[in-house]
């Protein structure tokens, strides 16, 4: 189990360190960090001077190294744009994308879980036709649209919700409900699987035959069984939603680091843009690790593999 | 955004702008606050080191410079000056306002105005646009409330740069507290002070009752203005729609077209400084001989392109069809040009006589208004020019103009707002990284236009140049360009051409 868990730990800082690198020399190729600095109107002087004044005519492995060693020192720097330090605007804008992928998380489990359950128990029915179109809805429709069309009804037709902004609760409902939506389908569809399978197996034959209530049957021996790829999946899901909450930020003007990320990459923020993506990144790392382990621990055949 | 993506888009403002019937009243009037929302995102309120145009409407409402320009006649008039006299071509004297004062109580005098524009000028300082400053050689004290201004050379847009970017600081405040101090919390002369300020989030103002009578610039009358940035175009509509806010702008001309048939709800075009135009590399910057190299295809192109029609169904609002290439009402900026009319026969016969009878490939740039690229790649098309569009980020482009790599550019120019020709035609045809004509003869004559002060001189110059760039086709001028201003009923707004909206002149109806 120690040299499984070294491995997979070499394995997630392998990655991290990648996607770090990655994106640095992609930003690069992307357009010239001065340039965007200065402004549209800047002219050619304004430009030469901002490059040298923040030292982007260096060398790019030098201007990588450089940062690397002081991100692992917990300086990201300061945002090229706001010039203030990232780590401070990185404290300011976690807590709101936080609270966002935990509350999605929670309604995907909420939605997904029971519908998925039900479709498991009358598979071919009209419940899990039924399920299995609002997954599809959910996969197909753009983040986007569907949160616009949330606004048009509950902001404007009926003035229930606010249509942006982050002060309160009233505020989240929405985001949550079209993040959330976008991960429900996976949850659902890995939990009907899982049941289906578990429910044809022996031991559910025999605790059925043995007479046990059938509710007793559905939760306590099948769902504990399904469930676990689910909660590895729920973790994955987690990492993606802290990452892929961009456009349900922009939407709703929630001023978190997904629109952060998104507005800094436009402007070749380049200090700001490595954090966000090292930090999330190190998220999503470190929640795949942990859903690994907690697979190996549950399956002793995966840790030989 | 793929295009089925901006389907959805488009769709989803559909349905956005057919439900939404009720428009509730403005939320802000009944508690004096004038809700107004943006896309950009302010990093800091410190002029000096922030390029966005935001920024400046904040500026204009935070601070005060020594001149101001009326937006409707572009007259300049003193502000924190009282008068002001040109001692030579290279010398100012300002006599200053003995009744001003800066938010903090501190009362503004002659070191202000010395510290403030000396700080600037110095290159250590590093402000960010050095072409508004780098005129200056010193400002100095002659008593508390005069001042006087020396240039390096005589520059024709000094009142320009005096009455816009050259904002006035108080010194003790910034000398203590610095850019970032002042960024986050600034403290100026101007008709609103900010209460509270989140960076690229919100903004709070309140009016600053102690303005000084007899500025230019009127008493601020609302109470309260609070500043949202929404990045997402829709969300503002919906906030709009919904009371949250009562003011936006930049609003497609599609979708200001159905807002402004809404109860509740005003929609004001106004035409901008901004211009679109079309860039050729006459003089083979690029190296690699193209066709544009010949004046003849150039003026093929020009007109083989149908800019009435273009400006009609695509651009729309009230921009219109340019020839000259700078802002009709600039300084300096002739009309009497020559012209290049959508005339696809004269374009072949052109082709025909470069040695092209049957038609040319071209590589084709552009960044903005791809609509507007597509329509005049498919009037090219028509005469025999095949125009291959490669449409990059503005800042990916600009480093291919400033390297020389681009044979035929789609770009446009919005003069700093500045309204004088040295701010558009001077900026691309004086030898610059931008300069793909290379002539020498109309750089001589912008040289002379820019250090001349005798405004016959300049007037006189900048035609001679607009002129021959006209004749050479150097450039392609397309048209203006034209924002939307959305608000609601309750406000009083009135939009300028310099696309700079002054909140501190807005009061409710």
């Amino acid at each position: 189990m120690l040299a499984y868990s070294l491995k997979r730990l070499l394995l997630a800082v392998l990655v991290a360190v990648t996607v770090s690198v990655g994106s640095f020399a992609l930003l690069r190729a992307a357009g010239d960090p001065a340039v965007a600095m200065a402004g549209h109107s800047a002219t050619a002087s304004d430009i030469e001077f901002i490059r040298e004044t923040y030292g982007f005519n260096r060398p790019l492995p030098v201007q990588y190294a450089d940062w690397l060693v002081k991100a692992l020192q917990g300086d990201f720097g300061e945002s090229l744009y706001f010039r203030m330090p990232v780590s401070r605007m990185l404290a300011d804008k976690l807590p709101t994308t936080m609270t966002l992928g935990g509350l999605a998380l929670a309604f995907a489990l909420c939605v997904g879980l029971p519908l998925g359950i039900i479709a498991a128990i009358r598979p071919n029915s009209w419940i899990d036709r039924t399920a299995l179109l609002i997954s599809v809805t959910g996969q197909a429709m753009p983040t986007f649209w569907f949160a616009l069309v949330l606004v048009v009804l509950f902001s404007i037709t009926f003035p229930l919700l606010p249509p942006s902004g982050s002060g309160t609760w009233k505020h989240f409902v929405m985001p949550t409900v079209v993040l959330g939506y976008y991960a429900t389908p996976a949850i659902m569809r890995l939990t009907r699987a899982g049941m289906l399978e578990v429910l044809a197996s022996d031991y559910i034959r025999t605790a059925r035959a043995k007479g046990l209530h059938p509710a007793v049957v559905l939760l306590k021996h099948a769902l504990r069984n399904a469930v676990i790829p689910v909660v590895s999946l729920s973790a994955v899901q987690f990492g993606f939603m802290l990452g892929g909450s961009v456009v349900v930020e922009t939407v709703f003007a929630l001023h978190g680091t997904g629109q952060l990320a998104w507005e800094s990459i436009s402007r070749s923020d380049l200090p700001t843009v490595q954090a966000i993506v090292l930090v999330l990144s190190s998220f999503y790392v470190v929640l795949s690790l942990i859903a690994d382990l907690l697979n190996a621990w549950l399956d002793p055949r995966i840790r030989v593999a | 955004m793929s295009h089925a993506l901006r389907a959805a888009a488009a769709a989803a403002t559909a349905i956005l702008l057919s439900f939404a019937a009720p428009v509730p009243a403005s939320a802000g009037k009944a508690d004096d606050t004038l809700n107004i929302a943006w896309a950009g995102e302010l990093p800091t309120l410190d002029r000096y080191f922030n390029v966005l145009r935001e920024g400046e409407l904040v500026a204009r409402m935070v601070f005060d410079s020594l001149l101001t320009v009326d937006p409707q006649t572009f007259d300049y008039k003193p502000l924190l000056a009282s008068s002001y006299r040109f001692v030579d071509n290279r010398t100012i004297e300002f006599e200053l306002r003995r009744d001003v004062r800066f938010h903090d109580g501190e009362p503004f005098d002659a070191d202000d105005v010395v510290y403030t524009l000396n700080l600037m000028a110095d290159p250590a300082t590093r402000v960010l646009s050095r072409q508004n400053v780098d005129w200056i050689e010193k400002v100095e004290k002659i008593d508390t409330h005069m001042v006087r201004l020396t240039m390096k050379a005589p520059t024709p847009l000094a009142l320009e740069y005096l009455s816009g970017p050259l904002l006035i600081y108080p010194r003790d405040y910034y000398s203590k507290v610095g850019s970032q101090g002042m960024g986050l919390r600034p403290v100026g002369t101007g008709p609103y002070k900010v209460t509270a300020f989140d960076p690229g989030k919100r903004i709070v103002f309140e009016a600053n009752r102690a303005y000084f009578d007899g500025s230019p610039k009127g008493r601020p009358t609302i109470g309260r203005i609070v500043q949202r940035t929404i990045p997402d175009q829709n969300t503002q509509i919906a906030e709009l729609l919904s009371g949250g806010v009562d003011w936006i702008w930049n609003v497609p001309n599609d979708q200001a077209a159905k807002l402004a048939s809404m109860p509740n709800v005003v929609v004001q075009n106004a035409q901008t400084m901004r211009f679109g135009y079309l860039a050729f590399d006459a003089s083979n910057r690029t190296g690699h001989s193209s066709p544009v190299n010949d004046v003849r295809v150039r003026q093929a192109i020009a007109h083989s392109i149908d800019r009435k029609t273009i400006v009609k169904r695509l651009v729309r609002g009230a921009s219109e069809v340019i020839d000259a290439v700078c802002f009709p009402t600039q300084f300096g900026c002739v009309q009497d040009v020559a012209t290049y009319d959508y005339d696809p026969v004269k374009a072949k016969a052109l082709l025909a006589e470069a040695g092209y009878p049957n038609g040319l490939d071209i590589e084709f740039h552009a960044y903005r208004d791809r609509p507007v690229a597509e329509a005049m790649i498919g009037y090219m098309k028509a005469v025999g020019i095949n125009a291959k569009l490669t449409y990059l980020q503005y800042e990916a482009l600009r480093d291919k103009v400033y390297n020389g790599e681009t044979d035929f550019t789609f770009m446009s120019w919005g003069s700093y707002s500045i309204n004088d020709a040295a701010a558009s035609v001077s900026q691309f045809f004086k030898g610059s990284k931008d300069d793909y004509a290379r002539d020498p003869q109309v750089i001589g004559w912008l040289e002379g236009a820019d250090s001349a002060i005798d405004p016959a001189t300049r007037k006189d110059l900048y035609g001679k140049a607009l002129r021959r760039i006209a004749e050479q086709a150097y450039w392609q001028p397309l048209f203006t360009y034209n924002v939307n201003y959305v608000h609601s009923k309750d406000i009083a707004f009135t939009p300028t051409a310099d696309e700079i909206p002054r909140f501190y002149a807005v009061t409710w109806k």
